[in-house]
């Protein structure tokens, strides 16, 4: 399987395009990722990209930018035949993206990452760290990013590594066309609306950005045409203004989608299975205190930082917490690790799905049944593979997770697909309490709306849920409450007749509490 | 004991693609190496080299750093590393000495015994790594100095002799042969045995699930509600065990405990754990590959000197053997993973 070096083909380039992408096949062992697939990017433009879970979005980009190489196709930019064999080149040709799984080095900082491999030098040898860190100070600055340069990656949040990864792909002054896909996935709103103005200002009548999102709201804002894909296929392109997003899923899915659903079974005299009181943490959380009923899906909304994940991992005790009780069902409890909550039917499904969350090197069938294998899946210490192959298989079904088979190494599944096999696993372990943090990310619209209804069948069940979301519809869609948090505090909390975007976006910006209490801290402090 | 296609676990009904098939596609040439090796030997020594009285060497001689290589294929998985299983087997056959000869236990008991010891030092080793989060080279190499030191202290730095007829029972378990009229080293039965059932752990039971995921994502495999820390904990007692195993095999061999041997062992271990396509990163490896690594070893050793090589050299080829099988491996998996 050699790659055929692109000879273009007279005549059919434009040099108006700024990229053009014509016939490109690629395929995989087992899988036909890409037949025929072709698009173009005109100057000075947003073109947003669509398409299911596994459509072959991320394996086009890593096309374009070298990563793989293609069986057929060509590539032009500017009208010029555009050939890269890796990434290095396809940065110096103009091509910069932002890749949907997170790329940094964790245990570098914040400017080590940025400048990788590009690192300010003296006399060609000598790192300067002082002129690195004041470069990426004056980046950040530009970008309105408020990030500590020196601050260590694997300190930060999904969301703030995901604007260090922006930064970095903007810091490249050649870049012509930016792609970045699925860069929000880990945003929320007033984020969104950060990165969008970043790219509005990148824009000029001789660069391009390709942007590959779930989020319907969103293309609808910052795109100006939107391509659709389908299993490897180019469906159609259409200008953005007149198009309706239901049109697009329509394309995109090949049926309708109700967009417009609300909570389900909402009542207010469910008995109380989780109660937490006083929770606080070395680092973030101040006094968190509140109620999980039985069958209720508890919404957790708030802006980057504000401390949702931190409840979710003091909960289940993989972080310390320095005061606070829980009780479980009437009994106090310690929960002293995430085995622990297990142990007591908490899961806990965490927000970064690469580092946290997935065996990259094993097979879906090993990541689905990990969490159950100590009970469900042996007898005394031995393994039942048969069963652990059937339940996978029922939960590829069950949630249309794309794969030839559930032997295949999660590492090769599509970013979504492998955001429902971690699903899965949760849904297969049978907890009491799922905490699900930013559960859908990366997933497609259809396939979204079927996890919310599995969700809410088990809140009929009688199982709880909290769900740590950064998507507000997300969160209107779902919670039978909503709790809104800001800088480690709970600001209020609401129940789903009022949880409105205003609503919940003015309490996630509610500085008055906070700064009360920061002041009252400071003094205490010194 | 070379009864190969044992990976051949139930198939799935459908496709079989990705690890398994190159799994076996790795164990294949790990044994396609073994072979053309075993062949160049051949060639080169017809007389002496292939015949059975030699065979019958070589697998007497992969003995003791198998069993050590079936104990570090445990701990490499979980992306750890063992440095002390050289000194540990040195200091548990001390142990077994001093237990056998010198308090007079009876031999069985004896041999339990240096078994539990073996994986007490493990245990220990897991205690240093899991729960004080040390990291498993640093761990492991403080062991590996603290149990040749005390090797050296417990036996006064004199070998301990075993009495070849109180104790010929125990130089039996090495030395003897279980089927009759072969003179088959019962040594190389207790090394298939012991492969078996690292097999069997690795591939059938919750120990060698865990072993695996904690490897390939030891965060993300706590945060699944796995006891992480306990499980590391008991690999690498597990791993002793085997260890504790190996220090009976080779005093049995010897006849005596030899404190002042066993450094180097582990290098050896690892170089049969690595030719045998286990990664050093961790998350992926087999016993079957591990095993033949081992035999590659003792091949490569006993034709070398057969064609009389100097020690010297028999080194020199056997660090360009791991040079040439490890960048071969990771070549393949560079491609299959860029096309
Ligand atoms: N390296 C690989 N090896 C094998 N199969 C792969 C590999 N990369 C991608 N695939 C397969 O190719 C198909 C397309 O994947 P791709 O990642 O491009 O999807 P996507 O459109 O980006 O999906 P998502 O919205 O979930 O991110 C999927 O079926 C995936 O399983
Ligand atoms: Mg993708």
């Amino acid at each position: 399987m050699t790659s055929v070096e692109a000879t273009p083909s007279v005549g059919s380039h434009d040099p108006g395009l700024l990229l053009q992408v014509e016939g490109v096949d690629k395929s995989f062992p087992g899988v036909k990722a890409l037949e025929g697939m072709r698009f173009d990017l005109r100057k000075g433009e947003v073109l947003g990209l669509v398409g299911e879970n596994g459509a072959g979005k991320s394996t086009l980009m890593k096309l374009l930018t070298g990563i793989y190489s293609r069986e057929a196709g060509e590539f032009w930019l500017q009208g010029r035949p555009l050939v890269v064999h890796n990434p290095k080149e396809a940065q110096e040709a103009g091509l910069s993206i932002i890749h949907q799984e997170l790329n940094l080095v964790s245990h570098l900082s914040v400017a080590e990452n940025i400048w990788l491999g590009r690192e300010p030098v003296s006399g060609g040898f000598f790192t300067r760290p002082g002129e690195q860190v004041r470069r990426t100070r004056d980046l950040l600055a530009r970008l309105g990013m408020a990030l500590d340069p020196k601050a260590v990656v694997s300190s930060l949040s999904v969301a703030q590594q995901q604007m260090v990864e922006i930064a970095k792909a903007l810091s490249f002054e050649a870049t012509k066309v930016l792609i970045m896909d699925e860069p929000t996935a880990a945003l929320n709103d007033a984020e969104v609306d950060q990165l969008h103005e970043l790219i509005r200002r990148f824009i000029t009548p001789e660069t391009g950005v390709v942007y590959i999102s779930h989020r319907m709201a969103e293309l609808k804002r910052i795109a100006d045409r939107i391509t659709v894909i389908r299993d490897g296929h180019y469906i159609d392109t259409m200008p953005m203004a007149d198009t309706s997003m239901d049109q697009v899923i329509a394309k995109m899915v090949g049926r309708a989608i109700n967009t417009a659903a609300r909570p389900e079974n909402v009542r207010t005299d469910r008995p109380v299975t989780l109660s937490v009181t006083g929770l606080s943490t070395k680092t973030l959380l101040n006094d968190v205190s509140f109620e999980l009923y039985r069958g209720e899906v508890l919404g957790f909304a708030g802006l980057m930082g504000a401390g949702r994940t931190e409840v979710a991992r003091a909960l289940v005790g993989a972080d310390p917490i320095t005061a606070g009780h829980i009780t479980l069902n009437g009994t106090p409890v310690t929960i002293s690790s995430p085995a622990h909550a297990a142990s007591l039917g908490i899961g806990y499904l965490s927000e970064d799905r690469k580092r946290l969350g997935l065996m990259l090197q094993l097979p879906v069938s090993h990541n689905i049944a990990i969490s159950s294998l100590s009970g469900r899946f042996s007898r005394s210490l031995f393994v039942n593979d048969k069963a652990v192959k059937a339940t996978a298989e029922e939960s590829r079904k069950l949630l249309s997770i794309k794969t030839p088979s559930v032997n295949q190494l999660v590492k090769y599944l599509s970013g979504g697909n492998q955001q429902k096999t971690i699903i899965a696993r949760w849904l297969v372990k049978d907890c009491d309490i799922l905490i699900f943090d930013e559960p859908t990310r990366g997933i497609d619209v259809g396939a979204k709306e079927e996890i919310y209804q599995l969700l809410n069948k088990l809140a009929e069940q009688g199982k709880s849920i909290i769900m740590i979301s950064s998507e507000l519809p997300e969160i209107l869609r779902m919670s039978h409450r909503v709790i809104v948090m800001a800088d480690g505090h709970i600001t209020g909390t609401l129940p789903a007749q009022d949880a409105t975007q205003e609503t919940i976006m003015r309490l996630a910006t509610h500085r008055d509490a906070t700064t009360a209490t920061t002041t009252i801290t400071e003094e205490a402090g010194h | 004991m070379s009864s190969e296609p044992t990976a051949a676990a139930p198939a799935a009904p459908t496709v079989v693609k990705g690890g398994s098939w190159r799994e076996r596609v790795q164990q294949l040439m790990a044994l396609a190496g073994l072979l053309l090796i075993f062949l160049v030997f051949s060639v080169a020594s017809p007389q002496i080299f292939p015949g059975y009285s030699n065979v019958t060497t070589i697998l007497f001689s992969t003995t003791v750093v198998g069993l050590l290589a079936l104990a570090a294929t445990l701990v490499i998985i979980s992306s750890g590393i063992d440095l002390s299983v050289g000194t540990a087997m040195t200091l548990s056959a001390v142990m077994s000495a001093t237990f056998i000869v010198n308090w007079h236990l009876p031999v069985w008991l004896g041999i339990i015994a240096t078994i539990l010891f073996g994986g007490l030092i493990g245990l220990i080793n897991g205690f240093n790594v899991a729960i004080l989060g040390l990291p498993p080279f640093i761990a492991t190499l403080a062991m590996m100095l603290v149990a040749q030191g005390l090797a050296l202290v417990i036996s006064n730095a004199r070998p301990i002799y075993f009495d070849t007829t109180e104790h010929a029972g125990y130089i039996w378990l090495s030395t003897g042969s279980i089927i009759p009229g072969t003179r088959f080293p019962n040594a190389v039965l207790v090394l298939a045995l012991a492969a078996v059932v690292a097999f069997v752990l690795l591939n059938k039971t919750l120990l060698g699930r865990y072993d695996i995921s904690i490897g390939s994502n030891e965060e993300a495999t706590a945060l699944s509600g796995i006891n992480t820390k306990k499980w590391l904990m008991i690999i690498y007692a597990v791993a002793g065990l085997f260890v504790g195993l190996a220090a009976i095999m080779i005093s049995a061999r010897l006849g005596s405990a030899q404190p002042a041997t066993g450094a180097g062992y582990e290098l050896q271990a690892i170089a049969a754990v690595v030719i045998g396509g286990t990664s050093l990163s961790g998350g992926k490896g087999t016993i079957v590959g591990t095993v033949i690594g081992a035999l590659i070893i003792a091949v490569i050793n006993n034709g070398l000197q057969i064609l009389s090589v100097r020690q010297e050299w028999q080194n020199v080829i056997l660090g360009l053997v791991i040079l040439v099988v490890v960048y071969i491996d990771q070549a393949r998996a560079k491609r299959a993973a860029t096309t």
